[in-house]
């Protein structure tokens, strides 16, 4: 097959449109250069009628919403795609496991995520300087807190000061009034000595410009906002630039294979598969902004090997893929008897906890490193497929029959609709250098491109939090006055950690650092290998934090690109 | 039930059965046999053909979809307020659910084959064809987990996952909505717990809390902060 060439050259090729992508394709664009952005799934917009799930009722699906293959999160989530995406597969190594959640559409896992919108702290980029494990970032809070600063104002987020030294403030929005079972939540967290305060998320309780809405509490923010009141990156970041004028080039349904290079080892673009007409494409760029996801650009990097490339692009140093990891999580959940039989109002609130605990044991002495925050959830939320799966099990904890039919299944589910609540840790595991992706050299996806094989393990010290959170959990709950439900996983299940990747935070994989032998970019997200390549994903993180990653990745990707700007202007690149 | 109008009730605006339309030429009257599809739910092109592949395949045949009715209301009748669940269309929901999630498919048809072998041995007569008494007798002894006899356990089973769809399929109906009394899914402004709610749990706001809290009064002006991330409005 022929690479069917194109006769003009980009200023700068954006590969992947999610978070990174979408603030380097808004900051590249508004300073001038003419931007291609390359996707590889279809053009979404949740304003369009044919794309919006919002406010749909759970019989509009005939599978009453039920997850897929197609939609692992269900049918009315936002994100297309998920755990395993047709065609294109994943493997692991033998004993080992890792979920890789991929979404294909504009604005990548921005459509998914929960819009929690965590800044990192002061502790969280010198961990290694606290507990003498993994490596310390290359900078530190200062640096990104500017640009932390600008993202609360450009894209919003509601929240409040707390003076809490490693959860910084910022410029919040106002946060909403808690929920009730948020209220049971408090109660039984204060009484057990662990802090709450009103949550962090990316959704607009009041404006802040006139392009995007303000929140009408439906409390679907996964499904993607027609007002544009959350955060996506097509909403916030990609449309915005197309309005204001930016050259920017959409290339959706655009799966890219690989970066090209010149003989000195420069990028030169890339090359891509169409997966309408199914043929090879080729590029040209000056400068390419890769920004597919920590794995996915680890996987077109590792992808693109050439005589001076030889282990893959910008991998000298045999880390691109290495690092690799994601948060840790364990949940427990709770039947409150005071919310049995209650009385049913609309409490939808935001697409969201109301409250959260962010981590509060720093300095203490533990048996673990590092640490996690508390989400809560629970509430009178809408049906879908599964609700009412065993519909009076819960008798098996309050007394009564279960199982049987007949009228009276009607008042049991009724009677619990609401009455349970869950809270659920999300915490920092300690980068491994041999948790890893690689290229399967045995497996190729259906547009020919090898895919990635995993090769992951928790240690000891994630182990040892789950088992922490799983105390906590029992502590708190027991304090709200509820009756525990499940049994507390003990060590023979992990303490019910989850699987890595499940939580969808993976980052690591070319990860950022002063000394080329020790990293894949520069602390500007630079290659340190090559000149013209930039990563504005998740992949130049040095460690996760218990902090969800999507904040940091849109601070540090306006960082990189101020930095690639500058040094266009100084001729630099 | 008509197989054919249980599928129609299932597709709800479109035409299912055959349509005739009459052609430009004369006497040339045409059959054209309409694809199966329902209103947009916000489906991409990928999931649109899943769904076209999934309604046009038969999985359960009528005797099965007939048996499913009668479980589906032995599981869930009507009652004052609502209907039963073949009133809100559960047994449509069941039949396309099968052909959606083929694990469901040999466990419901060897349930259904199941349930009609004992309905034999007891009564010599499938179960659909029983008396109501009679039904409800043999749902006894398959519908209380843990109460079961051991050699009736394919039977619990299957009832337990019967009990779970027809459940399901229920609750997630528009009968079935508004009989759980679920408030939301519109636009709305959210302003806490309400205060006989409040009143009736003995909870109560932190007045430093809600001091943090939106006042949804200025919900859309546009916000401003001092230089110190203080909002100023």
């Amino acid at each position: 097959m022929q690479v069917i060439d194109s006769s003009k050259t980009f200023d700068v090729i954006i590969v992947g449109s999610g978070a990174g992508g979408g603030m380097a394709t808004k900051i590249l664009s508004e300073a001038g250069f003419d931007v291609a952005v390359v996707e590889a799934g279809p053009f979404f917009d949740p304003a369009l009628d044919e794309h919006r799930t919002q406010l749909r009722w759970p019989w509009e699906s005939p599978r009453r919403g039920a997850s897929s293959n197609r939609r692992s999160f269900g049918d009315f989530d936002a994100a297309f795609g998920g755990w395993n995406i047709e065609g294109e597969p994943y493997t692991k190594e033998k004993d080992t496991e890792f979920y890789w959640f991929r979404s294909r559409m504009l604005g990548g896992r921005t459509n998914h995520w929960g819009r929690i919108s965590l800044r990192f702290g002061p502790l969280d980029f010198k961990r290694k300087s606290v507990d003498g494990l993994g490596d310390n970032w290359p900078i530190g809070y200062d640096d990104v807190k500017p640009y932390y600063d600008k993202v609360d104002k450009l894209i919003g987020v509601f929240g409040s000061n707390e003076n809490l030294p490693n959860d910084p403030d910022g410029f919040f929005l106002p946060p909403p009034k808690p929920r009730l079972h948020e209220l049971y939540y408090i109660k039984g967290a204060r009484k057990s000595g662990v802090p709450v305060i009103p949550s962090r998320l990316s959704i607009l309780t009041k404006r802040i410009n006139n392009q995007r809405g303000s929140c009408f509490y439906c409390g679907q923010c996964n499904r993607g906002c027609s007002a544009y009141a959350d955060f996506s990156s097509g909403t916030c970041l990609i449309f915005p630039a197309q309005k204001n004028g930016g050259k920017v080039t959409l290339f959706n349904d655009s799966m890219v294979r690989e970066v090209t290079t010149n003989t000195e080892g420069k990028a030169t673009g890339i090359n891509y598969i169409n997966k309408l007409d199914r043929k090879e494409y080729h590029l040209k760029g000056k400068i390419i902004v890769m920004a597919a996801s920590a794995c996915s650009t680890a996987r077109i990097l590792l992808n693109s090997k050439s005589a001076l490339h030889h282990d893959g692009l910008g991998n000298s140093s045999g880390l691109v893929g290495r690092y690799l990891h994601d948060s840790t999580g364990a949940s427990r959940s709770v039947l409150i008897p005071d919310l049995i039989d209650r009385k049913t109002y609309n409490e939808d609130g935001v697409g969201g906890m109301h409250v959260y605990t962010p981590w509060w044991l720093n300095g203490k002495k533990l048996d673990f490193p590092r640490g996690y925050h508390i989400e809560v959830w629970g509430g009178m939320g809408m049906p879908g497929y599964g609700f009412g799966f065993n519909p009076n099990d819960l008798n098996k904890v309050v007394g009564g029959i279960v199982g049987g039919y007949g009228d009276s299944l009607r008042d049991d589910v009724k009677k619990y609709y609401g009455a349970v609540m869950g809270i659920s840790g999300r915490g920092e595991s300690v980068p491994q250098r041999e948790n890893r992706c690689e290229i399967d050299n045995e497996v190729v996806d259906e547009w020919g491109i090898p895919v990635l094989k995993f090769n992951y393990k928790w240690t000891q010290h994630e182990v040892k939090q789950a088992s922490h959170m799983q105390d906590t959990f029992e502590e708190v709950l027991t304090a709200t006055g509820g009756i525990l439900l499940g049994d507390k996983p003990g060590a023979d299940r992990e303490y019910g950690l989850t699987k890595p990747g499940e939580i969808i935070h993976e980052v690591g994989t070319t990860r950022m650092g002063d000394d080329p032998k020790d990293s894949v970019t520069n602390k500007f997200n630079q290659m340190h290998d090559v000149e013209n390549v930039f990563i504005m994903d998740a992949g130049p993180f040095v460690s996760q934090a218990d902090k969800n990653p999507t904040w940091t990745i849109l601070a540090l990707a306006w960082r990189a690109s101020d930095y690639l700007v500058e040094q266009v202007k100084k001729r630099n690149i | 039930m008509d197989r054919r109008d249980s599928l129609k009730s299932l597709l709800v605006g479109s035409v299912a059965g055959g349509l005739m339309i009459t052609g430009c030429a004369p006497n040339a009257e045409i059959e054209v046999q309409e694809v199966p599809s329902i209103p947009g739910y916000g489906r991409n092109e990928k999931e649109k053909l899943h769904d076209e592949k999934v309604l046009a395949e038969i999985y359960l045949n009528e005797h099965e979809l007939e048996t499913i009715a009668v479980l589906c209301d032995i599981i869930l009748p009507s009652n004052a307020d609502f209907g039963s669940a073949s009133d809100a269309e559960v047994p449509e929901f069941i039949e396309f659910i099968v052909k959606d999630m083929p694990t469901n498919q040999l466990p419901m048809r060897g349930g259904i084959a199941w349930l009609d072998s004992q309905s034999n041995k007891l009564h010599n007569l499938e179960f659909k064809k029983l008396s109501d008494a009679q039904q409800k007798a043999i749902c006894d002894t398959i519908a209380f987990p843990g109460k079961t006899d051991p050699t009736l356990i394919p039977g619990e089973n299957f009832f337990t996952r019967m009990r779970n769809l027809t459940l399901t399929g229920y609750f997630t109906s528009q009968m079935g909505v508004k009989d759980l009394d679920y408030k939301g899914n519109q636009p709305g402004v959210w302003d806490g717990i309400p205060q006989d709610i409040l009143d009736a749990t003995g909870m109560k706001y932190e007045p430093e809390w809600i001091a943090k809290c939106v006042d949804q009064s200025k919900r859309m002006d546009i916000a401003e902060w001092d230089d110190d991330g203080n909002l100023l409005n």
